[in-house]
């Protein structure tokens, strides 16, 4: 190797990333059109196909922070979720060191149960141990500040606001340590005091892993964190450098 | 852009050569066999936990909560009581009908529930498998644990009703227990076969209201097991009685039936009931883990 202090942690080999999504009501659903889709072996209308990264290739090196930007719909967070292995990747290899983690706000909790029950399980569902989790739990709970307002903790879940549910789901995420980092818009959860928690709090898990992902729309947040960037459009790279370069490129795009 | 900055870097290398001499994986490979097992025992407490949340949050709603794992099985028994044994008056060849009907029905949706929320453990739950990393199979297993919990309950009613029908406590009762393991290890594997093909096909789903009625008339659980002898012979009549279901069943009653007649001696239940476990077990088992990074898509 030409620069032996440079230690890949993710490469990406021309992967390709398609999803089948079956939906319902689209195109003709009568019996008769069904049996005559099977009969003469024509594409089932109801299975779409989406191909949502198209061949992309690049080395992520320790040390690095990388930020994803694109457009709606680009495949930045179809990406970073083949990357955490949560995806099949259909053709090419996504390669990594370890087990990279998604820090999401979308992992699925459970609405009938209270806040303190949901940190356990998420926790549990992260590969922590009953102790650990046990440790833990106040703290999270402390960091989500559901309890600001009141005993929240003990209430299902569905009887929390859109905003106290993101933070409940974002301190969990954020609660345990990560080789590589794959952060997917999870810093614009909550309100202005607890969006300056979570930021400090991705600082810190900056610092104990390799490689850090970033995924946003909010411009700052990439040219504070990271030093390079990769931009996707319609699944395929069309930038990838330091951040200042891609970002007036990717500007200069969106304007039009 | 990329593949010519990773050319300047790396001297040329291919992106797989070089994945491969700083030790990097492939993300999304297959673990093997025993690793698989390892990970899914260390998400034992998570598999617990998830089973116990899927209980609560089911019955969060109602307002008996928790009595309704009692009263199901209760109410039940009560049905068929009051359409066997009230209605229709029993079989007369057939002694203490109501036990001997009951018991069958108990085990048999057992296996008929395992098979119905396995079948939803991988596509019901895409929201979870999308956002985390842990082995698939820890959904499934906790659908069965949810299920063998269930009928635990369902046993101790079922054995209130043996009793008040008038059997009397032996000590074959003693036999319930190494049953109700074979069955459980029997519908796990069953429950993750499910969870895979369910995954794949998901048009079976449809399908399995009516196999799970044929299994039902297959097993003889509506009716005395000798009516089988009465129609078929030979062959066929072997393989109708090796049924998984119905060798369950007819063990379940030689436990807790004081005078059942059996579909055959007590030996080659047992044998059969033992094969079909560890057969039916490891092979679900398999199955559902050369499928674990198929999970999630579509």
């Amino acid at each position: 190797m030409a620069d032996n202090e440079r230690i890949p942690t993710v490469i990406a080999d021309e992967a390709h990333i398609i999803y089948k999504v079956h939906q319902a009501g689209g195109g003709s659903s009568s019996p008769l059109a069904s049996f005559k889709r099977l009969a003469t072996r024509s594409k089932n209308s109801n299975i779409r196909e989406v191909h949502a990264v198209k061949g992309v290739s690049f080395v992520a090196y320790k040390g690095e922070a990388i930020g994803l930007i694109g457009t709606n719909g680009s495949g930045k967070s179809t990406l970073l979720r083949a990357v955490a292995g949560l995806l099949p990747v259909s053709r090419g290899a996504i390669y990594a060191a370890g087990q990279p983690s998604l820090l999401g706000v979308n992992a699925a909790l459970m609405n009938e149960l209270p806040g303190d029950r949901n940190v356990e399980l998420g926790c549990l569902a992260m590969g922590m141990s009953p102790a650990e989790v046990r440790a833990k739990k106040d703290e999270i709970i402390e960091f989500s500040g559901i309890n600001d307002k009141g005993d929240f903790s003990t209430l299902p879940m569905r009887t929390y606001s859109s905003g106290m549910s993101a933070r409940l789901r974002f301190s969990i995420a954020a609660a345990k340590q990560h080789d590589v980092l794959l952060i997917d818009e999870a810093l614009a959860t909550g309100d202005a005091k607890f969006r300056k928690r979570s930021e400090a709090r991705v600082r810190e898990l900056r610092a104990q892993a390799g490689t850090v992902f970033l995924v946003s729309h909010s411009e700052q947040s990439i040219r504070d964190t990271c030093e390079r960037c990769i931009w996707l459009e319609a699944g395929t790279i069309r930038a990838d450098g330091p951040t200042d370069e891609v970002m007036k490129e990717y500007e200069a795009f969106a304007r039009r | 852009m990329t593949e010519t900055a990773v050319a300047e870097t790396d001297a040329g290398l291919s992106l797989k050569e070089l994945a491969r001499r700083n030790g990097l994986s492939a993300s999304g490979r297959l673990p093997s066999l025993p690793d698989y097992t390892r990970q899914l025992w260390a998400y034992r407490h998570f598999i617990r936990a998830h089973a116990s949340a899927k209980m609560t949050s089911a019955l969060g709603n109602t307002k008996l909560g928790a009595v309704w794992q009692v009263l199901t099985p209760i109410i039940n028994a009560a049905v068929y009581y009051v359409i066997f044994g009230l209605v229709l008056g029993g079989h007369e060849e057939t002694p203490n009908f109501i036990a001997y009907l009951c018991i069958g029905v108990f085990v048999f949706q057992f296996t008929q529930t395992v098979v119905q929320t396995g079948t939803n453990a991988i596509t019901g739950n895409l929201g979870l498998i999308r956002a985390l990393h842990f082995p698939r199979a820890s959904l499934p297993l906790s659908a069965s644990l949810v299920e063998i919990r269930n009928f635990v309950v369902a046993l101790f009613v079922l054995m209130g009703i043996v009793l008040i029908t008038g059997e009397p406590i032996t000590a074959e009762w003693l036999i319930v227990l190494p049953v109700l393991v074979m069955q459980s290890f029997f519908n796990v594997g069953l429950g993750l076969f499910m969870a895979r093909y369910g995954s794949k096909v998901r048009d079976v789903k449809q399908l399995i209201p009516f196999i799970m009625r044929f299994w039902l008339y297959g097993s003889a659980v509506l009716y005395p097991v000798t009516k089988f002898e009465d129609l078929l012979g030979g062959w066929q009549l072997q393989v109708v009685e090796a049924n998984p279901l119905l060798v369950y069943i007819e063990l379940m009653r030689h436990a807790l039936l004081q005078d059942a007649t059996l579909a055959n001696s007590p030996t080659v239940l047992w044998i059969e009931a033992f094969v079909w476990t560890v057969l039916v077990s490891i092979g679900g088992f398999v199955y559902f883990w050369r499928g674990e990074k198929g999970y999630g898509r579509g």
